[in-house]
Parts: structure tokens; sequence; C-alpha cells
């Protein structure tokens, strides 16, 4: 709670003031002061674009594979081809994120010449998030009681109807909850993302581009010292990263809230 | 004059068709052939063979762990959705073996429906989407058919009055009595044939159980439906015909009345008569 208390405190104090309407919607800019000294204007739109364009891109290779995965986990896994898919995601999970930022830049940036692009740190960003969003999935699947499986199986429903219109639709605020906390983890990566995206002081133009990514850019803005007006961006970077998270908890609040009050206590 | 000679051409039709006759007067729904089933290596049916009778309502009786709630499992084909589950021996729906090679499970369980022990309503869906869920996932879109199945099959169960203004409720927020009424209604959407029922009101209040046996006698005039019970009382309130089932063994079979007035088993009337249990 305090250490909480005292990161939040500081990044606003620092962050706000930051902010500022061409802050949030202009690009980078170098201006020269009257001493002669560089000092940085603008905003840090791009990165924000760039962050957003990254955990949509994200979510759409991660999410299906990752429940896919999970609802096969928890419902067919349990033989040996499943226990060992189990214990790679598992391992895949532990794994050091700028490990998975190496390999893309060697398989994806470099060896197939895809270069620094959106789409190579969509990828380093999905191969982190693939094992939460699966483990998820097949924790909330599993918790869904036998009676509903039964009482599916009893009425003549085939598996894999009642799997995702019965049983999946029982999980769904878990599988939703782990699929945006997964979002939000993913969010402020930036280790995998320096070896990547690289940088970008223009609005995206394709997935092909490179890109900005707010984690990456408070890096770079918080190293930056002879720049003046740097450092103070990079607080107000960090506070936007830190609501952007915030608003991601909000709306797994909000989602898995759900039509029925009573129904998530009981799941 | 004209209703005489009716009854005449028919005495004769039958007499030219000795089929006809031989038919018995209350034709068979469900016969079980020597019947075993296993868990694992835990034998719990051995050899049943019972013969149940359309339209009426048939109780299993007998004490915890006999293998009441396996026996009308092995019916529908749930048995063997437990791992490690093993069933030998045959069971016939209208003369033909649910476990005859190429019969799909599924199409068994869509003709023997089934109410279990505690009332387990789907969750995340509302009163009229657990009554419609049968239905809908396979397949059926017409929203009038399923109004109407919706309303009939709550009707059946006794519900229809108290939720026809909170269908889009969740089925979870009902009381327990209304969710297993639920349960019944979500049973009889699908129009089976035959109705199973596992101990269906062992977790319900007095009132909420008379309410439910009210409905299984209302059932039979549509319905075969199969109780299993703990509660003695209550076979003999619901059923015409009553098993009686220990360790796994068939031991008497017959009549309500005769079997509870004058069991043939000494093991039956000892049961009966609260000697063991």
């Amino acid at each position: 709670m305090i250490p909480l208390a005292s990161i939040l405190f500081e990044v606003v104090r620092n962050g706000a003031t930051a902010l500022s309407v061409q802050f949030l919607t202009g690009t980078p800019a170098l201006v020269t002061l009257p001493t002669g000294n560089a000092a940085l204007a603008g905003g840090i739109a791009v990165s924000i674009e760039g962050t957003l364009v990254l955990m949509g891109l994200t979510a759409v290779i991660a999410v299906p594979i990752g429940l896919l995965a999970g609802v096969y986990l928890a419902e067919f896994g349990d033989n040996r081809f499943g226990r060992s898919i189990r214990f790679l995601n598992d391992v895949l999970s532990e794994f050091p994120s700028i490990v998975i930022g190496i390999l893309v830049y060697s398989i994806l940036v470099v060896g197939l010449r895809v270069g620094f692009s959106a789409f190579a740190g969509g990828v380093a960003l999905s191969i982190i998030m693939l094992p939460i969003v699966t483990r998820t999935t097949e924790e909330s699947i599993k918790l869904v009681p036998r009676s509903v499986r039964d009482a599916a199986m009893a009425l003549g429903i085939r598996k894999w109807r009642a799997t995702i219109s019965v049983v999946l639709s029982t999980a769904r605020s878990g599988v939703v909850t782990g699929a945006l906390l997964s979002v939000a983890r993913i969010s402020g990566e930036s280790a995998p993302l320096l070896l990547t995206i690289g940088t970008s002081s223009y609005f995206l133009s394709g997935l092909n581009q490179q890109v900005d990514a707010l984690p990456v850019r408070i890096f770079l803005l918080s190293s930056e010292n002879y720049v003046s007006g740097a450092q103070q961006q990079g607080w107000g970077a960090a506070l936007i990263l830190i609501v952007l998270v915030l608003c991601l908890n909000l709306a797994v609040r909000i989602a898995t809230r759900g039509k029925y009050g009573a129904v998530r206590s009981r799941i | 004059m004209t209703l005489g000679i009716q009854v005449d051409k028919e005495l004769k039709a039958e007499n030219t068709k000795p089929i006809l006759i031989s038919r018995p007067v209350e034709p068979l729904k469900i016969q079980t052939d020597k019947l075993n089933a296993w868990f694992g290596n835990n034998h719990v049916l051995r050899d049943v063979s019972l013969r149940i009778k359309e339209n009426h309502v048939t109780a299993i009786i007998g004490p915890s762990g006999c293998g009441k709630s396996t026996l009308i499992r092995c019916m529908n084909r749930m048995h063997e959705l437990v791992p490690q589950a093993k069933v030998s021996g045959a069971v016939l729906l209208d003369d033909a073996n649910v476990y005859a090679k190429g019969v799909d499970p599924v199409s068994v369980r869509r003709k023997i429906g089934m109410v279990f022990q505690k009332p387990n309503p789907f969750p995340t869906m509302s009163v009229y989407d657990n009554v419609a869920a049968g239905l809908k996932l396979n397949g059926e879109r017409d929203h009038a058919r399923l109004d109407r199945a919706v309303k009939r099959s709550l009707d059946l169960a006794f519900l229809w009055e108290e939720v026809k203004h909170e269908l889009d409720k969740s089925g979870s927020s009902l009381s327990g009595g209304q969710q297993q009424r639920l349960c019944i209604a979500r049973a009889l959407a699908v129009e089976p044939e035959v109705l199973l029922m596992d101990e269906p009101c062992s977790a319900l209040d007095p009132i909420a159980t008379a309410k439910i046996e009210e409905l299984i006698t209302n059932l039979k005039d549509q319905y075969t439906v199969v109780i299993v019970t703990h509660n003695m009382q209550q076979a003999a309130r619901v059923s015409d015909y009553t098993a009686f089932l220990y360790l796994g063994q068939l031991i008497e079979y017959g009549d309500t009345t005769n079997l509870f007035e004058n069991p043939k088993e000494e093991l039956t009337e000892r049961y009966l008569t609260g000697k063991f249990g």
C-alpha cells in the first residue's frame, strides 16, 4: 500500500505539470532555446497511438489462440499431450521478456527481414500474453461445476456445443477478466519492444512500419539528460500509461459485473 | 347401434391378427436386461433386469449406495461420461437397445430426459433461456416455436404462473423449489419420451416437495417417469410400480401397493420397516 501510494504520488506530482492538450495530441518536436540549448516540445500522441495499436494487435493474435488452447486443456487435456502443453505453457509464462524480444528480433526482424515494425512488436507481446490467457481460460473453465455439464449433456446437446454455449458462457466472466488483465499486463512491457518496434515520430501508416510505444518512450525520455523538458515529458508519459492500465482494470470490473449480479459469486 | 357394429369389427380384426391380442395392455417403455455397471473395479450394478411400463411412474428405492442413481444413469447413457465407468448388458427403449453399435448417445439422451438431485439451472442464463436451451442448442431458431415450447414446459412444471413476468431474470435467482421445477421444465422442453428423476426432492423443503410430487403424478399422462428416491413415503405416494435395489441387485419389483403391503422378500420387508437402511 505504501509503495503503491508513494509511486502514484510521485508520478502524479511530476507528471501533472507535463499535461496539456498539446502533450496528448502533438507529435514530438525539438526547439532551440534562446540560450542555444535544445528543448523538447510537442507531445506523445504517437506513443499513445502506438501502445493502443500494439495492445489491439496483441489481443487479436493471442486471445483466440489462448482461448482455444485453454478450452482444449480444460475439456480434453487430461492426457500426455495435454500435460506437456500445460508444462510448456507454464515455462513460457516464466520466460524473461527480453529473451522473447531477442527471439523475435533474430527470427522475425532480422531473419525474415520484417524489420522493426508494429507487427514484430505485436508478435513479441503475444508470446508473453498467450500463456496468461491460456492459463486463466483453463482455470475458469475448470471452475464450472460438473452439475452444469451434466445438465447440458442430459439435454442431448453435443459436447462441443455444450462446451461453447454452456460451459464457456458460464465461465465467461473469468475468461474476460483474464484476457483484459493480460492486455493490461503487456501494455507496460518495454523489454521485448526495445528490439522489435524501433521508434517513430509519426502516426502509424501500416503495421509493417516502425512504431512508438509508451514504455519505450518513457525509457528514452528519462535517460535523456541533455535536452531540457525530456524528463518532465517522461513523467507525463508514465502518468498516461498508469491511467491507461487503470482504465483497463476498471473495464474488467464493468465487464464482469454481468447481467445478473449474483452470477459472479456462484461461479 | 352403430357403436355395436364398430366394436364387432374391431373384435374381428383382432381375431384375424393374433399379434394385436397378445400385445400387453400396458406396453413396456424401458427394459433393462442383465445390466451390469462398474466404476473402475467397483461393481455397482449386478444383473439388473427391470421392465418399466409406459405412462406410469416407477420408483426405485433402496439404501444409499445401492446403485439406484447408477441404474437410471445407465438408461440414458449418462453413466459412461464418468471416467473409468463401464456397462454391460442391454437397455431397451421401445425394443431398441440404446447400447447397440452405432447408436448415438446424444440421440438417446434427447429421448430420455433427466432431472438431477441438486437443482442445476444454467447460472448465466435467464429463466427463458434455461428452458429453451435444449432446443436452441440443437438448432431451433423459430421464436414462435420456442415461445410455445417454453410456455408449455413451464406449465407442465407448474411454474408458468410464478415466473411468467420474470422470464428475463436469472435462472439461479429463483428459490430452490422453483429452480428444481425450472430444471424439470428444461428437461421437458426437448419433448423426451421418458423422464428420469434422480432424488429430485432431496434438497427441497416439504412444500416444494409436495408441489413436485403433484406435478409428477400429472406428467404420467404424457410421459413415462422413473424416480429414484430414498424416501419410502414419497415412493408410496407418487409411484405405480416400485423396484427395491440392494447392493446393486434388484431384490423385488412390483405394484407399489402390493410391494409396500405384502413384500415377498424378507429383505424388502426389513428395509420397508426400517430395520436397516
